[in-house]
């Protein structure tokens, strides 16, 4: 197997009195993608969130290319930099247009130049279709083309890992065949990517690793095989069950 | 028990027209209608002004036309200071005095949401500055100040003019006033917007500079005019500290000709102030929605 990008050891996460995550351990290795399901509420998000340092953790250790992100000398910043992270909702800035939504970060953060940045932005654009609505604003795309200019905004920051949370679930049913097109081909090209999901065939397609969360704890993890057509637990089958 | 609308209950096919009473202000009867009870306000205040037992006085007190002119251009032998001087001050006080505040309060707002430790001092000092500034009325500041600053006898802050303690007076206001106004616009801002920012590896300042203030500012422009508005208004305030603004004119000329008109021109001046500035902000709103809404 290759490197290990990601790595979490016994991560506890509470708010206040809820524990929403009771000891997860995790890792993905560089090319890997590996698809989280289970209900809502069942801390999918949350471990996405403690990866990229926008929670803190109580317990537990996360490590990114080999560095322990619980160091205190640790800057979140630079952390970031090196993670995307794609939400439900989007977020893309609306007082943006698409173009200036794609490089803020790479000009911003990364201080690279704004012309090399908007070249590289244009092509990213450009392979999703979307290169005639460059200097749109946000509030006049679809919201699938809204999540794929969200994906290229991530994308644009080159960086060495993914976060996906739920990217599909608040767009139109026809929608969402275009943003999950855009992650198989990401996929495709070895893309590392930690994926937060409701799409069952989606993981069964793309995913080398599936892991199935309940109630902050980390029931069955497995090769989409294992999990799909032969879950071992209890639970992980009745959810599979209620999905279908 | 069925569950469920009326499955078929109803024989009779409901009627949606309006009944006909509702119907009066509908199409040209609305506009028979506007036209006149506009006729009757109209008259009620010309009847006012005009048929009144001092209507005469009172037209002359407040709207002869010489004494409209006279307070317009003043008049250096009678002591009587032009009002279209005194509104130059005004307009340079607050002009002045928006763009400290929009400095002072962007400042006080960053304070009071930052959560850096090494702020904290500033936290505490800018919520107990916004209290208590709001709390004053306007007036008394602008005598502490005016009156204050001087007896300091400080280099600079104590040797100048009425106008400027009424600038500082004015901004140390509606600094507290604005800085409410902005905060609400930064909470205004969804959380998503934070997070996708910090997520792209952006400094919580760049985070506020690029993503969260574009967007809370405007969100707060209507209100933040309004603000504006009132501001420009309440230069009126300085008079109290002898500033020969437009007001302070204007009392001066009611105490030398016996003649109110001063005090008119002065309300037409604020008024033809206030209102480009209005319609301006208007202009913008529209322009910016309509940019984000275009096609191509």
């Amino acid at each position: 197997m290759s490197e290990v990008v990601l790595d979490m050891e016994s991560v506890v996460k509470r708010f206040g009195e809820n524990e929403v995550l009771k000891g997860v351990s995790l890792q993905l290795h560089r090319h890997e993608v590996v698809c989280l399901i289970g209900a809502s509420g069942s801390g999918k998000s949350t471990l996405l969130r403690c990866a990229n340092l926008l929670e803190t953790i109580e317990e537990g250790r996360i490590t990114l290319f080999g560095q322990e992100l619980t160091d205190p000398r640790i800057d979140p910043d630079l952390v970031r930099r090196h993670i995307g992270m794609v939400f439900q909702s989007y977020n893309l800035f609306p007082h943006l247009d698409v173009l200036e939504n794609v490089v803020l970060g790479p000009v911003r953060a990364l201080k690279r130049d704004r012309t090399e940045v908007e070249g590289e932005a244009l092509a990213l654009l450009d392979r999703i279709g979307l290169k005639e609505r460059a200097h749109d604003y946000p509030e006049r795309l679809s919201g699938g083309q809204q999540q794929r200019v969200a994906i290229v905004r991530s994308l644009a920051m080159r960086p060495a890992l993914l976060l996906l949370d739920e990217v599909t679930s608040a767009l139109d049913p026809t929608l969402v065949g275009e943003v999950l097109d855009l992650l198989v081909d990401l996929a495709h090209q070895g893309t590392t990517m930690l994926i937060a999901t409701h799409e069952m065939n989606f993981a069964r397609d793309v995913a080398h690793q599936v892991v199935y969360l309940d109630a902050g704890v980390l029931v069955e993890q497995g090769t989409p095989e294992e999990i799909f057509t032969n879950p071992r637990h209890h639970s992980t089958r009745n959810f599979l069950q209620r999905v279908r | 028990m069925t569950i469920g609308a009326d499955v078929d209950a109803s024989n009779e096919t409901p009627n949606f027209f309006a009944p006909r009473h509702r119907r009066l202000f509908v199409g040209r009867r609305g506009l028979v209608a506007s036209t006149i009870s506009s006729a009757l306000i109209i008259s009620a205040i010309a009847l006012v002004l005009f048929a009144s037992p001092g209507g005469a006085t009172f037209r002359y007190i407040f709207f002869s036309g010489h004494n409209l002119w006279l307070a317009w251009v003043g008049d250096p032998r009678l002591g009587l200071s032009a009002l279209r001087d005194g509104i130059v001050t005004n307009i340079w006080m607050f002009l002045l005095s928006e763009v400290l505040v929009l400095v002072f309060g962007l400042g006080l707002a960053w304070c009071r949401i930052s959560q850096s430790p090494v702020l904290f001092p500033f936290r505490v000092l800018a919520t107990a500055y916004t209290d208590v500034m709001r709390g004053v009325p306007l007036i008394l500041t602008m005598l502490l100040v005016g009156f204050g600053l001087p007896e300091l006898k400080l280099p600079v802050i104590s040797t100048q003019s009425a106008a400027v303690y009424g600038v500082i007076s004015l901004t140390m206001c509606y600094s507290a006033y604005v800085a409410e106004v902005i905060r609400a616009g930064i909470y205004s801002v969804p959380n998503g917007q934070r997070l996708a920012a910090r997520s792209l590896g952006l400094t919580q300042t760049s985070t506020m500079r690029r993503v969260i203030l574009p967007q809370a500012i405007r969100n707060v422009i209507p209100p933040l005019l309004n603000d504006f508005i009132s501001l420009q208004k309440d230069t009126a305030i300085v008079s109290v500290l002898g500033a020969i603004e437009v007001v302070r004119a204007a009392q001066i000329f009611s105490a030398t000709t016996f003649n109110e008109s001063g005090l008119t021109l002065a309300a037409i001046f604020f008024i033809v102030l206030t209102i480009p500035m209005t319609r301006f902000t208007d202009r913008l709103i529209s322009k910016d929605r309509a940019k984000r809404l275009a096609h191509e």
